[in-house]
C-alpha cells in the first residue's frame, strides 16, 4: 500500500487489493487534490497563526535593538522582551496599516488607500490562482502561471499601443488577446503531456524561464521598446482597464473581471459538462478514459484554460495597474499563484479569499517596508510558511493540539473492507 | 522449523482483520491457510513477517517467543515469504534482487560473482535453472516466482510463506510450483501456503487451516470434500452455480474479425482472435491473467487501437469510433479492475451514476448539468441495485467493494443496451454480492443483450458461460460449450487445443484433477469418478458435463 | 509434471522468446538531423576569413602560439560531424539499439563551436578556446553539483524541486560563514550544512507528512529566497563584515596542469571543482555498484520490495534526501566563494532549475548529468563571448537553449527518458 489515493480501495487484505497503482502523475495529483480539499478552515487559521508566529520570530532575532537588548539580558532582562514585543508589534500593525486601514494618514483617502491596494495587488493573485487551482482539480500541476502571466502581458501590451481602436472594443480585444496568449503558452504544456507524456512540472518550469527571457528580450526590440530600458510603450488609453475609483487609487476593472471569473470558474466545474470531465479526469484519469472522456483532450482544455486565467492575470497588470509591459511584468505572481490556491484548496471563493489575504500581506508589507525597515521579504516567509503548514495538516494539529476530524469514533463504516483507509486517508 | 502463533489480533481502526488466531506450523509440514478473499489471510502473513505489529498474540520460533519490528527480524528468524505481487525489482537483475538487502561484498563493492553464485546454486538445489544475469523486468510471471523463492531461501528460510501463488500461474506451471514445494518440505523446509483455491489445498497440503471474517473456523485435512470446506470458507452452504435457463442465441450483438493488437514493444497481445456473441448468449472468455483478455475487452471498448481487424456492434462495424461513440452505439462495459477504472473515488454516489453519460440528454443539456436529474437518478439506482449507504451524495470510494461494483453495475446497465462486456465482474466482492451481481447479468442475458463475460476466475467463467472462450498467449485457443471440466479448461489455458485438451485430460489428469478424483473417490455420496477415466473421449463436453455436475451437486 | 525442472516450461520459453525489441525510435535521430541541418546553415553563414585561437595561457611551460583556424572549412567540418552523429543515432535506432548520452552531447558540442566559428572568423579578437573551455567547466559547476544531487534524492525516490533553494542557501552561508572564520574553506563546510537544512525540510514534510513533494520543493525554494533575501536586508545589511568577498584559490596541480588545454581547463581550477571530480566519480561507481547504491535504487524503484527485505524505506529516504541536500548546498558554495563574490538576493538565479534539467537530460545518472551540465555550460560561456565579440544575436536566446533542449528531452526527443518508478511517492506501509 503506498499512497492509497482511492480511499477504500486497498482493504486490510493485500490479496483482495487492486493492482498496485500505476505512479504516474495524475495518481499523484489525485491524491494531493484530495489532501489539499479535505482540510478545514480551522486548520487554515491555524497554519496563518504558526506562520504569523514564526514571522515574529524572525523579525525579533533579527532586529538590531533586540539584539542590543540581549547583551545586557541578566541586568534586564525586560527590556529585551519590551524590544522584542515592539520590533514583532510594529512590524505587523504597519503590515495591518499597509494592507487594510491607515489610522495615522492624514486624510480619509489616504487612510482607506491601503485597502484598495489590497484589492489591487490581489486581482493578478486572485486570477492566476484560479488557474493553478482549476489544473489541480483537472489533475495537472501548473507550475507555469510565470510564464503564462508573462505571455498575457506581451500579448495585451502589443494589442495595446499597436492599435487604434474604439474604447470598449480595444479593451475587450486586448484582455482577449492575453487571454489567448496565456492559453497557448500553457497548451504547450498540455499537448506535449497529453501526446508524448512529457510531465507538466518540468515543461512549465522549462518555459517559465523561457518566457522570462523573452519578455526580457521583447522590451529591448523596435517595436516593444521605449525610451526607458526595461519598459515598453504604454498602451493606449482606449485599451487601459478603466479604474474603479478616482486618483490615487489604482483600483480598476479588473478586480470586477477577477471576481467574475472565480463565479465563472465555479459554475464551469461544479455544474458544466466540460467541468464533470475534467474534474473525473483529475480525480481518476482511468475511469474517465473507460467511461469515454478522451483524457488527451481534457489535459489540453484544462491547461488552454488555465493559461488563458493566468494570461488574464498578465493583462490586469499591463492594461490595469502598470499600463504598459515591464521585464517584471510577471513579478512573483505565478509562484504566489500557487501558494493561493493551495490556501484556497483549489476552490473559487476560497482562491478569492487568499488571494486577498497574500495581496494584503503584498501590500502591507511594503508600508511595512518604509515604516518600520522590516524587509518586504518577509512576506514570502510567511506565504510560504503558510502553505506548508497547510499540506501538513497533521503537524498544525499536533503544535496547536486541535482535534483530529479523521478519528471520529461516530463516522459511520461499512462493515468491513476500508478500514486502512482510514489509516491512508490520515495520513494522506 | 516449528512454528506456532498464539493469539495473534491485528486491528485497523475498528475493524479487526485477525482475532485470537492460534495456529502451529511442523517442521517440514505444508500448511494451507484457506479463506475467502477478505478473511484475512494476507494480514496474518503480514503480520508474521514482521510488515503489521499485532495488537495481541505473540509469535513463537522453535519454542522462542519472537518480536518483528519489521521483515529484516522475520528473515532473522528464518521466515521467508513470497507475496502475491512479487517483490522484486523489475530494472534490476535476477542477482540483485535476490542479494538485495544482504549483499555480498568484496573491496567496498558488492560482490557480483559471489550474488551469481549464490543464485545459480540456490536454483540448483530446487531443480531448476535462472540466468543471474537477466532483468527481472524481461522474464515471464513464472520465472520471477522462482527469483522469489531463491530469494527467500538465499536468506536461510526454514519457513516458507506463500502468498496466493498460483494466481499468476497457468495449471501447468502450478504443478511444476507444487513440485518445488514437495521437494522443499522433503529437505525440511515448513511451508505456510495462502489460497483461496479449494483444489490447490486438497492436492499439496498437510494440513488446513481455515480462516474466515479474521477468525480460525476450523482445521481439515485434504482429504476433507471440497464442498465442505468450501462452505467452511464461507460459513454458508453456497451453490457453485448459477440458478439460469438455456440460453436462447438471437441476432448477432458482438462480432469480433480477425483481430490483432500489439504492446509497446511490438508484441501481438491479442493476435488474429475472431468471435461472436449473440443476443441473448453469454460468452465467457477464460484465461490465466495476462493472456490477451485484458487487451481485447480494451479494443472492444476502443481505449486501444488494434492493428487488425474489425468489431461489429449489433451489425454495425464500429472500428473507426472513440468510446464515447461506442458506448452512445450501446455498448455498456464494466471493467476489471472497478477502483482505477470503473468509479472515480472522490466523487459521490450521484455523479459517478453518470460518469458515462454526461454530455447528452438528460443528464446535461446545453453544456450544463441536469442536478435536479442526477439525483433523481441516483435515488433509483441505489434502490434498484440495493446499493448499502447512507446517502447518495457519498464518496464512491468510501463504499465497499460489492457496493462499489454494484454502483457500477447499476450505472452500465440502466440505460438502453445491445452488448455488456464484463471483464471479472465479482473480483474481490464478497459472497453475498457475487450471487446478486451474477443474477443481474444472467438477467441482461435473458433480456437479450450480448454479454462477453471475461474472468480469471474457472467458477465464474463455468457458472455463467453458455459458451466459453479460452485465451492463451494473445490467441483464441478455442471456444467449448459451458461446463466442460476443468481439466480441459485448464490444458487449453496452456495454449492446447480443444480436442487434444479432451483427450488428454481424459488420459492423465493434472495433480489437481487427481485430487478431484481421490476426493471423489472418498465422497460418501460421490458419484463414482472412473466413469470419467473411462468414457472415450470424443465429445468433450458430454464428460465434462457429467463431472461439472456431480460438482455442484456436492 | 516432471519431477525436475531444469528445462524451461513452453509457455516460459514461448514468453522470452517472443519479446522482441520495441519498435524503432526515430525521434532522437531526426533531432540530430534537424541540428546538423542548423550546423550546415551556420556554415554557409560563416564569413570567409580564419577565427584566431589561442590555446596556451601566458604561464604555461609550453606555449603554443596563437594561431588561425579557417572559418568556413572549421564549420564544414563540424556540420559533418553532426551529420555522422544523425547517422549513427539513425542506425542504432534502427537496430532498436539505445542511443547512448554521448551522441547527443558529442552533436551538441559541435553545433555550439559551429556557432562559436560563426561569430569568430574574420574578426580581429582572439578567441581563448583554453579560457572558453575552463571557463565552460567553471559555469558547469553548480549545474553538476545540483544535478547530482537531484540525482540522488530522485534515485532514492524523493523528487527535488528544491535544488534551486539548497544552492541559495548553500551560497549564503558559504559567504556568511567564510567572511566570520575569514576563511574560503571554512565557508565550504558550512555550504553543505545549508544544503542539508533544506533537504531536511524537504525530507520532514515529504516523507514525514506525507505533503506532496512537488509542492514542498516550490515552497521550500521561495521560503529560502524569502529567508536568505530577508537576512540580506537585515543582518547582513547592518554588519557588512558578515558578508565580505572571500575567495577559494586556484590551486593548479603540479605537472597535470601544465598538460597543454587540457591541464589549464581541468586542473587549474580551484577546490570546489576538484572536489566536484572526486564526487561525481565516486557517485558514479557507488549508485550502481555499491551497497549503498543498490538499496537507494531499490527504495527508489519498489520500496515495498526493499522494505519486505528489511530496508528501512523512509531511513534511506531521509539519509538520502540529506546527503543530497549536502551536494547541493555545496555546490552553492560555487556562487560565492569560489567566485570570490559576496552574497547578492537570489543569486543563483534559476540555475537550480537548470541543474534539474541536466539531471533528466543525463538520464539520472552522474555522468549523463555531468555531460548535459557542460553542454550548458558552454553555451552560457558562449553567450558571455558573443558579449564581448559584439555580436548582434540576443543573449537570451542562448540563455533559453538549456530550458529548450530540455523540453525536447522530456518530450522524448532525446532519447528515452526514464524516471524512478516510485519517485514522488510517499511510502507508506
Amino acid at each position: 500500500m503506498t499512497t492509497a489515493p482511492e480511499p477504500g480501495g486497498p482493504g486490510p487484505e493485500p490479496s483482495t487489493a487492486p493492482a498496485p497503482v500505476e505512479p504516474e502523475g495524475p495518481t499523484r495529483s489525485e491524491s494531493f487534490v484530495h489532501q489539499v480539499l479535505s482540510s478545514s478552515w480551522l486548520l487554515t487559521l491555524g497554519a496563518i497563526l504558526l506562520a504569523v508566529i514564526l514571522g515574529a520570530i524572525l523579525v525579533i532575532v533579527t532586529d538590531p535593538d533586540v539584539q542590543a537588548a540581549a547583551v545586557y539580558f541578566f541586568a534586564r532582562p525586560g527590556d529585551l522582551f519590551a524590544a522584542a514585543w515592539d520590533a514583532a508589534s510594529s512590524a505587523y500593525v504597519a503590515l495591518f496599516q499597509g494592507a487594510v486601514y491607515d489610522w495615522t494618514a492624514s486624510d480619509p483617502a489616504r487612510a482607506i488607500r491601503p485597502l484598495t491596494e489590497t484589492l489591487t495587488i490581489a486581482t493578478p493573485l486572485i486570477l492566476a490562482g484560479l488557474s493553478v487551482g482549476l489544473a489541480f482539480r483537472s489533475g495537472l500541476f501548473n507550475i507555469g502561471g510565470q510564464g503564462q502571466v508573462i505571455l498575457g502581458g506581451i500579448v495585451a501590451a502589443w494589442l495595446g499601443f499597436q492599435f487604434q481602436l474604439p474604447a470598449v472594443l480595444h479593451v475587450l480585444l486586448a484582455v482577449l488577446g492575453a487571454a489567448l496568449g496565456g492559453a497557448l503558452w500553457a497548451g504547450i504544456a498540455g499537448v506535449l503531456k497529453a501526446r508524448t507524456g512529457a510531465h507538466e512540472v518540468i515543461v512549465t518550469i522549462m518555459l517559465n524561464n523561457i518566457a522570462g527571457y523573452l519578455v526580457l528580450w521583447i522590451v529591448t526590440t523596435t517595436l516593444f521598446a521605449s525610451g526607458t530600458p526595461g519598459v515598453s510603450k504604454a498602451v493606449h488609453d482606449t485599451a487601459r482597464l478603466p479604474a474603479l475609483l478616482p486618483a490615487p487609487f489604482r483600483l480598476h476593472w479588473g478586480f470586477v473581471l477577477a471576481i467574475v471569473l472565480a463565479v465563472g470558474v465555479w459554475w464551469l466545474m461544479e455544474r458544466s459538462t466540460l467541468g464533470f470531465r475534467l474534474r473525473a479526469v483529475g480525480a481518476n484519469a482511468r475511469a474517465a478514459r473507460t467511461a469515454g472522456i478522451s483524457v488527451a483532450r481534457m489535459t489540453i482544455v484544462a491547461m488552454a484554460i488555465a493559461g488563458a486565467l493566468a494570461g488574464l492575470a498578465g493583462a490586469s497588470q499591463v492594461l490595469g495597474t502598470e499600463g504598459m509591459l515591464t521585464a517584471s511584468v510577471a513579478g512573483s505572481i505565478g509562484f504566489d499563484a500557487i501558494t493561493v490556491a493551495l490556501l484556497g484548496r483549489s476552490r473559487p471563493l476560497g482562491t478569492v479569499l487568499a488571494g486577498l489575504l497574500f495581496g494584503a500581506l503584498s501590500a502591507g508589507g511594503r508600508l511595512m517596508q518604509t515604516r518600520t525597515g522590516t524587509p518586504l521579504d518577509l512576506v514570502l516567509v510567511l506565504q510560504s510558511f503558510i502553505v506548508l503548514f497547510i499540506a501538513a495538516p497533521p503537524l498544525v494539529r499536533t503544535i496547536l493540539r486541535l482535534p483530529d476530524p479523521e478519528k471520529k469514533p461516530s463516522r459511520k463504516r461499512p462493515a468491513r473492507g476500508d478500514a486502512p483507509a482510514e489509516q491512508a486517508g490520515a495520513v494522506a | 522449523m516449528r512454528l506456532e502463533l498464539r493469539g495473534i489480533t491485528k486491528r485497523f481502526g475498528a475493524f479487526t482483520a485477525n482475532d485470537a488466531i492460534d495456529l502451529v506450523v511442523e517442521p517440514g509440514q505444508i500448511h494451507a491457510i484457506l479463506g475467502e478473499n477478505g478473511a484475512g489471510k494476507s494480514t496474518l502473513m503480514n503480520v508474521l513477517y514482521g510488515l503489521y505489529t499485532p495488537e495481541e498474540g505473540e509469535i513463537v520460533v522453535d519454542g522462542v517467543p519472537r518480536t518483528f519490528a519489521g521483515p529484516g527480524d522475520a528473515m532473522a528468524a528464518g521466515i521467508g515469504m513470497v507475496h502475491q505481487h512479487f517483490m522484486l525489482v523489475p530494472v534490476f537483475t535476477v542477482a540483485e534482487n535476490v542479494v538485495l538487502g544482504q549483499e555480498p561484498m568484496a573491496r567496498g563493492l558488492i560482490d557480483a560473482g559471489s550474488a551469481a553464485t549464490v543464485v545459480r546454486e540456490t536454483a540448483e538445489s530446487l531443480g531448476f535453472h535462472i540466468d543471474p544475469n537477466a532483468l527481472v523486468g524481461d522474464l515471464p510471471v513464472g520465472v520471477q516466482q522462482r527469483v522469489e523463492i531463491v530469494k527467500a531461501l538465499s536468506r536461510k528460510a526454514e519457513l516458507l510463506i506463500l502468498d496466493e501463488p498460483t494466481a499468476v500461474l497457468t495449471p501447468q506451471e502450478t504443478d511444476e510450483l507444487i513440485e518445488i514445494m514437495r521437494t522443499l518440505a522433503a529437505s525440511g523446509t515448513s511451508i505456510l501456503f495462502i489460497t483461496h483455491k479449494l483444489r490447490e489445498i486438497r492436492a499439496v497440503a498437510d494440513t488446513i487451516t481455515i480462516i474466515r471474517h479474521g477468525r480460525v473456523v476450523g482445521t481439515a485435512e485434504p482429504t476433507t470434500p471440497e464442498t465442505e470446506l468450501a462452505s467452511l470458507m464461507v460459513g454458508r452452504s453456497v451453490s457453485l452455480g448459477v440458478d439460469r435457463a438455456p440460453a436462447q442465441p438471437g441476432e448477432p450483438g458482438l462480432a469480433v474479425r480477425g483481430l490483432v493488437v500489439r504492446d509497446a514493444h511490438g508484441v501481438p497481445v491479442v493476435d488474429d482472435v475472431s468471435f461472436d456473441v449473440a443476443r441473448g448468449e453469454i460468452v465467457a472468455v477464460a484465461g490465466v491473467q495476462g493472456n490477451g483478455q485484458t487487451e481485447l475487452v480494451e479494443a472492444i471498448l476502443g481505449v486501444t487501437t488494434p492493428e487488425h481487424g474489425s468489431i461489429e456492434l449489433a451489425g454495425r462495424p464500429i472500428d473507426g469510433l472513440g468510446v464515447r461513440d461506442r458506448l452512445d452505439a450501446g455498448l455498456a462495459f464494466i471493467p476489471e479492475d472497478r477502483s482505477t477504472d470503473g468509479v472515480v473515488g472522490e466523487f459521490s454516489i450521484v455523479e459517478n451514476l453518470v460518469l458515462d453519460r454526461v454530455g447528452a440528454a438528460p443528464v446535461s443539456r446545453g453544456g450544463a448539468l441536469d442536478v435536479a436529474y442526477l439525483r433523481r437518478n441516483a435515488a433509483e439506482r441505489v434502490a434498484e441495485f440495493d446499493v448499502r449507504t447512507t446517502s447518495i451524495d457519498r464518496e464512491v470510494g468510501t463504499l465497499s467493494g460489492g457496493n462499489q461494483q454494484k454502483v457500477v453495475l447499476a450505472r452500465e446497465l440502466s440505460r438502453d443496451l445491445s452488448v455488456l462486456v464484463a471483464s471479472q465482474p465479482t473480483r474481490g466482492v464478497d459472497v453475498g454480492s457475487i450471487e446478486f451481481l451474477h443474477r443481474r447479468i444472467v438477467a441482461e442475458r435473458d433480456k437479450g443483450a450480448a454479454v462477453l463475460i471475461v474472468s480469471t476466475e474457472l467458477d465464474e467463467v463455468l457458472a455463467l458461460g453458455d459458451r466459453i472462450a479460452v485465451m492463451c498467449g494473445g490467441r483464441l485457443v478455442g471456444i467449448v460449450p459451458g461446463g466442460v471440466s476443468r481439466d480441459v479448461l485448464g490444458l487449453m489455458m496452456t495454449g492446447m487445443p480443444p480436442e487434444e485438451a479432451a483427450r488428454q485430460a481424459a488420459e492423465h489428469h493434472t495433480l489437481l484433477g487427481e485430487a478431484d478424483l481421490a476426493a471423489e473417490l472418498q465422497a460418501p455420496d460421490g458419484e463414482p469418478a472412473v466413469v470419467q477415466d473411462g468414457a472415450v473421449v470424443q465429445d468433450a463436453a458430454v464428460v465434462q458435463d457429467a463431472s461439472h455436475e456431480s460438482e455442484e451437486q456436492r | 509434471m516432471t519431477a525436475t525442472l531444469d528445462a524451461p516450461t513452453p509457455a516460459a520459453a514461448t514468453a522470452a522468446a517472443a519479446l522482441p525489441a520495441p519498435p524503432p525510435a526515430y525521434r532522437t535521430p531526426i533531432v540530430l538531423a534537424v541540428l546538423a541541418v542548423v550546423t550546415a546553415v551556420m556554415a554557409l553563414a560563416t564569413p570567409a576569413g580564419a577565427t584566431n585561437v589561442r590555446i596556451s595561457t601566458n604561464t604555461d611551460l609550453f606555449q603554443i602560439p596563437v594561431f588561425a583556424v579557417p572559418g568556413r572549412a572549421t564549420a564544414w567540418l563540424l556540420t559533418v560531424l553532426v551529420l555522422a552523429a544523425a547517422a549513427y543515432a539513425f542506425v542504432l535506432a534502427r537496430g532498436r539499439r539505445r542511443i547512448p548520452v554521448w551522441v547527443i552531447v558529442v552533436a551538441g558540442v559541435c553545433a555550439l563551436l559551429a556557432l562559436l566559428v560563426l561569430i569568430s572568423a574574420g574578426k580581429t579578437q582572439v578567441v581563448p578556446v583554453t579560457g572558453l573551455l575552463a571557463g565552460t567547466l567553471f559555469l558547469a559547476t553548480p549545474l553538476v553539483f545540483g544535478a547530482l544531487s537531484g540525482v540522488v534524492c530522485e534515485r532514492v525516490g524523493i523528487v527535488n524541486i528544491a535544488i534551486e533553494g539548497q544552492l541559495l542557501a548553500g551560497a549564503f552561508a558559504a559567504a556568511v560563514v567564510a567572511s566570520m572564520a575569514g576563511s574560503a574553506y571554512v565557508g565550504l563546510i558550512a555550504a553543505p550544512l545549508a544544503g542539508v537544512a533544506v533537504g531536511a525540510l524537504l525530507a520532514f514534510f515529504s516523507i514525514r507528512y506525507q505533503v506532496n513533494q512537488i509542492i514542498v520543493g516550490v515552497v521550500l525554494n521561495v521560503l529560502v529566497v524569502g529567508l536568505t533575501s530577508f537576512l540580506f536586508s537585515t543582518v547582513l545589511r547592518e554588519n557588512p563584515q558578515l558578508n565580505s568577498r572571500t575567495a577559494l584559490p586556484t590551486l593548479p596541480i603540479p605537472l597535470l596542469s601544465e598538460i597543454p588545454l587540457v591541464g589549464p581547463v581541468l586542473f587549474r581550477q580551484n577546490l570546489l571543482v576538484y572536489l566536484m571530480y572526486a564526487i561525481v566519480i565516486a557517485l558514479q561507481i557507488l549508485i550502481f555498484r555499491s551497497r549503498w547504491g543498490l538499496r537507494l535504487r531499490a527504495v527508489g524503484e519498489h520500496p515495498k520490495a526493499a522494505d519486505t527485505v528489511g530496508i528501512d524505506v523512509n531511513r534511506t529516504r531521509w539519509r538520502n534526501t540529506l546527503l543530497g541536500g549536502a551536494v547541493a548546498g555545496l555546490g552553492g558554495a560555487f556562487f560565492t566563494v569560489a567566485s570570490g563574490l559576496a552574497f547578492g538576493k537570489e543569486m543563483t538565479a534559476g540555475r537550480g532549475f537548470i541543474a534539474l534539467a541536466a539531471m533528466i537530460l543525463g538520464r539520472w545518472s552522474p555522468t549523463g548529468a555531468v555531460a548535459a551540465a557542460v553542454v550548458f555550460g558552454l553555451s552560457d560561456q558562449l553567450r558571455i563571448l558573443m558579449a564581448t565579440l559584439a555580436v548582434p544575436v540576443p543573449s537570451q536566446f542562448l540563455l533559453m537553449l538549456p530550458y529548450v533542449v530540455t523540453i525536447l528531452a522530456v518530450a522524448g526527443f532525446a532519447g528515452k527518458v526514464r524516471a524512478p518508478a516510485a519517485e514522488g511517492i510517499p511510502y507508506v506501509k
